[in-house]
């Protein structure tokens, strides 16, 4: 108490937040209960820092799930978000209801392989169909984890289970499917590719409409042994990255730099750019032939290709074809959904 | 036909004695020949003259080329179910024309196209046979139109037969065809002809007339799937899934229209309600639940195969406690057959439908006007108690035509339930927890995603108060009896009985939905042929309130009316209902296909009764 000179006041320390004043903590979520090493972790990881650099209000999203591994993950990202854990394979129909009621929120869904491909995957057909504005992740493992390691549909021809027994069916691919059936953003990833997966996932939430990710996620417990197409060591020696991309959002004042010819830029709806470089000169992802030619192609080669594979940044969503009033259906005010007396007396009129 | 000797003394007895306002009339004519309209324009000029009527299509599940047979009931007293017997036959259709005479009773009357030559069928019956094709080809002379119009010509000879006011059948053309001056010139030619027709060849050697009355002043005519359409956008729904599947289908397809029609926002001509047909109910009830999960009035409608169909999400919407209302339109059984049959087949599996332990709450309408009236309180009492709401119609009240008077406007403002506001934020601050009952009514309050409230992740079964996942044996344990209290909360919100109570009556009856006209009427029966009084209680919900223990408890017998082989309604009371009552229950079942009828049900009583 000697020193009566007054210490100057510490600054504090500013914590690192996002364009909307967010800390990275918002966007955390529960702690996973998935096992050690799971590529879900992974994807979760990347959910958040997509969310977090986008600078969306996590009170703006909803999430969603079906059943399995998969589809525990959205407790582990977006704690601040209202989620819904529903029954195996239907989280389509759930989240098409969710987001007619409320359209001004963002919605995003993760499934798995078996969630989708199989029981699932009626929904997965009418979902794509609709170009339902949703963010629709596969965390593909080619596995059930939860019941102990069977084939999924996503398992690759002669792939081997954990147990010896080789799978004696070909695989869904989910995303020549998905092009097929009309979503209008289609990609594949690999949750061991930090990079690329993040760039597809702030591609993603920029996108209008259904969004189809399928991200191959190694099940470290029941997928990651020898002769398994879905190992973290095959995956790594058969992706095949479809040149680099970059996002580069509608807030972020930068110039990207690149070589004409051999980059493809892709204007977003809501004025963000994707930039796809050192693409094949015959491949447009702009166009469905050749997105789906790229698939059977490297497929056959026994590689999968990644990256953004097929978008159409204009396609009318399902908001549009319902020709939905702005506000959400949801809060509508009892004036504007109960019509007036009038409408009654006509209408008993009509059947005397 | 031998035995039957030649005398026509049936129909002698039969004119000495007139038959006024009291009468079925069934039209049997071929899927797809286009009789709608011609049987429409009859039961209302009938409906016009102040007669009560009803009418009831018995259709097969086919678009075209199988028969089909459409009844008309006209009563003075007013009863509207089917009657058993036929009084008078319009054969059309030369596939069941020789069955449909050989069921008649003696002394009933057949108009029949000629060349089908029924007269030699029967000598106990009365025959008027109209060359419909002759007629028709003077009448109308585009072959093409022909088919369509030569319905309207028996409606004709019907108006001459049973005193049928032509320019009546000519108003209710019009209302048929609207603005369609040639159909409208060309259909008036056939009523016309078919009156003259019979006028020039015919004698009335039947009973049977019309008369006017003043009993149908101001009513409307309407089906039961139309009622609960208007009633769901008059209770603001918002978001609709469904899939076709009859006899639902009208339901939403009625929806569609008023929506259209009166739903569209003013300012920017877009839509106020989102309706999709989705891929099949498994969709369509995930829709509906997501939807209202975000806070959306929605709703789906189904039949019994649909109901199958959603079980699983039936459960999860018990356990995650979101709003959903259902209409289910009873019908007959699973696949091919007789999906477009009436029954009250789902009761049992609809109250208990899904996995675990799950109790829904379930409104069973009678009327057109309880269908209106129900389709508001199934929102109302889905968001009040956050749960599925099914509304047990059927094909005979959802696709037949009934009188009704004209529907009230609502007086209640919308229930949207215990939803947490910023009110209700600061009042319950951080303690607020999805599923903990505050207001011991086994209720909690729930928050709507896009709200400054706080979020909470949806599961199904495994979750403690505050919504975070447990496995814990005392956290679903507790969460199971909350939900118990809930449904008691549910007894004294869902709509009470109607008791109808003689005072000096030794039995009751308890029936519900479609089968309350048959019932009124068998009550009558019993009354006038045997001299029983009956009490009467008329279900509108379940869960029971406690007024039907009460009921029972009144009577040594008490009959339980429905429409299924295995008394399911009964069942479920077995449940509910002390047991030292039960043996006072006994069923009382009509499960053919065909809407119940009251003698059915007279007969019934009437062998149990004279056993005692």
């Amino acid at each position: 108490m000697s020193d009566s000179t007054p210490t100057p006041a510490q600054p504090p320390v500013p914590k690192k937040t996002n364009r909307i004043g967010l800390e990275m903590a918002s966007y955390r979520g529960g702690k996973t209960t998935l096992c050690a090493g799971c590529g879900h972790n992974a994807i979760s990881e990347r959910v958040i820092d997509a969310f977090y650099e986008m600078g969306v209000d996590p009170k703006r999203v909803m999430k969603f799930s079906g059943i399995g591994c998969s589809s525990k993950s959205p407790a582990y990202f977006l704690n601040p978000t209202h989620g819904f854990n529903s029954v195996h394979g239907r989280m389509p129909s759930v989240a098409t209801g969710a987001l007619l009621a409320n359209s001004a929120m963002l919605g995003i869904g993760v499934s798995g392989d078996g969630d989708t491909g199989a029981i699932g995957i009626g929904q997965f057909v009418h979902l794509m169909r609709r170009n339902l504005p949703l963010i629709y992740i596969i965390e593909d493992n080619g596995c059930y984890g939860l019941t102990k390691g069977q084939f999924s549909p996503t398992a690759d021809l002669g792939s081997k289970a954990k147990n010896g027994v080789v799978n004696d069916l070909p695989p869904i691919d989910t995303c020549a499917l998905a092009i097929e059936l009309g979503a209008s953003f289609v990609a594949r990833s690999f949750s061991g590719d930090k990079k690329q997966l993040l760039s597809v996932l702030k591609a993603a939430i920029a996108h209008r409409g259904t969004c189809m990710i399928d991200v191959i996620s190694p099940c470290v417990t029941f997928n990651d042994h020898e002769g398994s197409t879905k190992s973290y060591s095959y995956v790594k020696d058969h992706d095949e990255p479809l040149g680099e991309i970059s996002f580069v959002p509608y807030f972020e004042d930068i110039t990207v730099e690149y070589e004409a010819g051999s980059t493809t830029t892709v204007k977003m709806h809501d004025g963000s750019h994707l930039y796809l470089r050192k693409v094949a000169e015959d491949y447009n992802p702009a166009d469905k032939l050749s997105a789906l030619r790229l698939l059977h192609e490297t497929a056959r080669r026994g590689e999968f290709a990644t990256g953004v594979i097929y978008i159409d940044p204009d396609q009318e969503d399902f908001i549009g074809t319902l020709n939905l009033v702005e506000q959400p259906l949801a809060f509508l005010p009892a004036d504007r959904v109960r019509p007036g007396r009038q409408v009654l007396d006509e209408l008993m009129e009509s059947l005397k | 036909m031998s035995s039957v000797s030649p005398s026509t003394a049936p129909a002698d007895a039969a004119r000495t004695v007139p038959v006024t306002n009291d009468f079925s009339i069934q039209i049997a004519t071929v899927n797809g020949s286009g009789s709608q309209t011609a049987n429409l324009v009859l039961l209302r000029s009938i409906f016009q003259m102040g007669v009560p009527v009803s009418g009831k299509n018995l259709f097969p599940s086919n678009i075209a080329g199988l028969p089909t047979w459409y009844t008309i009931r006209a009563n003075g007293r007013g009863y509207v179910s089917r009657k058993k017997e036929i009084d008078f036959l319009v054969a059309m259709n030369p596939e069941t024309a020789r069955e449909d005479v050989l069921a008649l009773d003696p002394g009933r009357s057949v108009v029949y196209d000629e060349p089908l030559g029924l007269n030699s069928l029967r000598n106990d019956l009365i025959f008027y046979p109209v060359p419909f094709d002759k007629i028709v080809a003077e009448v109308c002379t585009e072959a093409k139109l022909r088919r369509l119009v030569k319905n309207m010509i028996y409606d004709g000879v019907l108006a001459q037969l049973l005193s049928i006011d032509l320019a009546e059948m000519e108003k209710a053309l019009g209302k048929q065809m609207g603005k369609k001056p040639k159909a409208m010139q060309l259909n008036v030619a056939a009523l016309e002809a078919g009156k003259k027709y019979a006028a020039d060849h015919f004698e009335s050697k039947h009973p049977y007339r019309v008369e006017r009355m003043d009993k149908t002043a101001g009513q409307i005519l309407v089906e039961g799937n139309a009622a609960a359409a208007m009633g769901c956008m008059f209770a603001g729904v918002t978001v609709v899934a469904w899939y076709p599947i009859t006899p639902s289908s009208s339901l939403p397809e009625s929806l569609i229209g008023y929506m259209r029609k009166y739903r569209m926002d003013k300012e920017s001509g877009k839509a106020t309600f989102a309706i999709v047909q989705a891929e099949d109910e498994i969709a369509a009830i995930g829709m509906v639940i997501g939807a209202s999960w975000a806070g959306a009035r929605a709703m789906t409608s189904t039949s019994g195969p649909g109901i199958s169909l959603m079980g699983e999400f039936a459960g999860l919407a018990y356990y995650a406690e979101v709003p959903a209302v259902v209409f289910d339109i009873q019908r007959i059984g699973p696949s091919t057959g007789l999906p477009t049959r009436t029954a009250q087949g789902d009761i049992l599996s609809t109250a208990i439908n899904s996995h675990g332990d799950t109790k829904h709450v379930m409104l069973l309408p009678s009327s057109p006007e309880e269908c209106y009236t129900m389709s508001m309180d199934a929102f109302d009492l889905a968001e009040r108690l956050q749960t599925i709401v099914y509304v047990m119609s059927d094909l005979d009240l959802g696709m037949n035509t009934w009188m009704a008077e004209p529907f009230a406007y609502p007086d209640k403002p919308f229930d949207r339930g215990k939803v947490l506001d910023d009110a209700k934020v600061k009042e319950l601050g951080a303690t607020w927890g999805r599923y903990k009952d505050v207001d011991g009514d086994g209720i909690p309050y729930r928050s709507l995603p896009g709200t400054p409230a706080p979020a909470f992740f949806t599961r199904g079964s495994g979750h403690n108060e505050m919504a975070h996942y447990s496995e814990r044996p005392d956290d679903y344990v507790k969460n199971m009896e909350r939900l118990l209290r809930k449904f008691d909360t549910a007894k004294t919100l869902v709509p009470s009985p109607v008791l109808e109570a003689s005072s000096n009556s030794p039995v009751g009856i308890i029936a519900f939905g479609s089968s309350h006209w048959a019932v009124e009427e068998a009550r009558d029966q019993l009354r006038e042929e045997l001299g029983l009084e009956t009490s009467y209680l008329r279900l509108r919900a379940y869960p029971f309130s406690p007024q039907v223990e009460e009921f029972i408890r009144r009577f040594d017998r008490v009959y339980v009316v429905e429409q299924n082989r295995d008394g399911q309604m009964l069942s479920l009371m077995r449940m509910d209902v002390d047991p030292a009552l039960q043996v006072r229950l006994r069923s009382v079942l009509h499960y053919n296909g065909l809407p119940i009828d009251a003698r059915s049900i007279s007969d019934a009583i009437r062998g149990y009764e004279q056993a005692q």
